[in-house]
């Protein structure tokens, strides 16, 4: 128990830290991790644990607390919850003061137009990871290409257009 | 300069007198409440600048850049920079606990519930819609975020790398990040003899227009 604790918190602190680009950059690296290093879960459960993390409020990447309760219980969410933020809100505390007066520079402006397509790269990964698992019929296909051509007309709450997701695969799948 | 200066806080001269921690504990949870799919910064966005005038257009802009440039989720960074400026690390502490605790709340619930029905068919159908859904959302917030950079040969080749490397080649996240940042960072070094007055307004302008996707959620 306590060394299934000790990786879930070694293995939330790196993805939080690899972020680069936020939550969905990881996503690709963390399904390789959880479902495939460790075999902690399949894929399936994987993907609907994000789901999980799609119809609630705030971050969506808060579902890794999930993920550490399937392995652990309560105690596993905290550990993941832990590992998840607290680094990376230290080195963004950190790194903000510092940034303020020394890093005003040249070289700022530098990392950020470098790393902004590297980002652009790890999200589109990361929607390719979720696809993979989510879309293998011409019903998941249509319910993909919808959203997208919704948000891109018009403004919509996504809680709206995620759960219509949910409602219509499920009528497709009953039948 | 020494270390202890180097770290201490940063002033804001808008916050005056300073926001007490309740305040911003409060505000932080309503945004973390009420967003879905990743529209928190824009929430954010309206309660710290248009609400509260905590911060000007300028500085959020400023403190969004950077939480986009360091690891880990936007949201929670922008949180901890907004939460440090006002009061310190208490600040911050009290910004990031409010935007986490209403979904941590929620996220638990659901999966309890989910823990004890996660082979019932039709609730797994449903989860499959919701990722489904999700792909197409992630698209667009994709395509918005990077209209700047999908028009620009030398982005889009980094973008093309760093899809193939994770997503084909499937190499660890750690050695493409290693690799490829900093190819990248060296790509865009700054020139030798700068024209400081230009290119700042040039740095100004692409950057309002490289945000204004964020306000559309």
């Amino acid at each position: 128990m306590a060394g299934k604790l000790w990786s879930l918190g070694w293995v939330f602190a790196l993805l939080s830290l690899l972020a680069v680009g936020g939550g969905t950059a990881v996503l690709p690296e963390m399904e390789r991790l959880v479902v495939h290093h460790f075999h902690w879960m399949g894929d399936k459960q994987f993907r609907d644990i994000y789901s999980l993390g799609q119809v609630a409020p705030g971050p969506n990447m808060l579902m890794v607390m999930i993920i550490g309760y399937r392995l652990a219980g309560a105690a596993g969410a905290a550990v993941v919850a832990v590992a998840f933020f607290l680094p990376d809100c230290i080195v963004t505390f950190v790194v903000n003061r510092l940034w303020y007066r020394v890093a005003q520079s040249r070289w700022g402006l530098a990392v950020q137009r470098g790393l902004a397509p590297v980002a652009i790269g790890l999200m589109l990964s990361g929607t390719y990871a979720l696809a993979r698992l989510s879309i293998f019929n011409l019903a998941g296909l249509a319910i993909a290409a919808i959203t997208c051509a919704i948000l891109s007309w018009r403004r919509v709450n996504p809680l709206f257009l995620v759960s219509a997701g949910g409602l219509v695969y499920l009528i497709y799948a009953i039948q | 300069m020494d270390s202890a200066r180097l770290l201490s806080q940063i002033p804001n001269e808008r916050a005056i007198p300073p926001a007490r921690l309740g305040t911003i504990f409060k505000t932080f949870f309503i945004a973390g409440a009420i967003s879905f799919g990743g529209g928190v910064v824009a929430y954010l966005r309206e309660y710290v600048v248009n609400a509260h005038k905590w911060f000007d257009d300028e500085s959020f802009l400023d403190a969004l850049e950077l939480s986009e440039t360091l690891p880990g989720l936007n949201s929670v960074n922008i949180s901890v920079i907004i939460g440090d400026r006002l009061r310190g690390v208490r600040g911050a502490a009290s910004a990031v606990a409010g935007l986490l605790m209403p979904g941590m709340i929620v996220v638990m619930a659901l999966g309890v519930v989910w823990s004890e029905q996660r082979d019932n068919p039709y609730l797994r159908a449903a989860l499959i819609g919701v990722a489904a859904s999700a792909v197409g959302l992630l698209t667009t917030v994709t395509l918005q975020l990077g209209h700047r950079q999908f028009t620009r040969l030398a982005d889009v080749v980094f973008i093309a790398a760093t899809f193939a490397a994770v997503s084909l080649i499937k190499l660890p996240l750690v050695a493409v990040l290693l690799t490829l940042g900093p190819v990248a960072i060296w790509y865009y070094r700054p020139p030798a003899h700068p024209a400081p007055s230009t290119q700042h307004f040039h740095h100004l302008r692409e950057r309002f227009q490289s945000h204004r996707a964020h306000w559309r959620h």
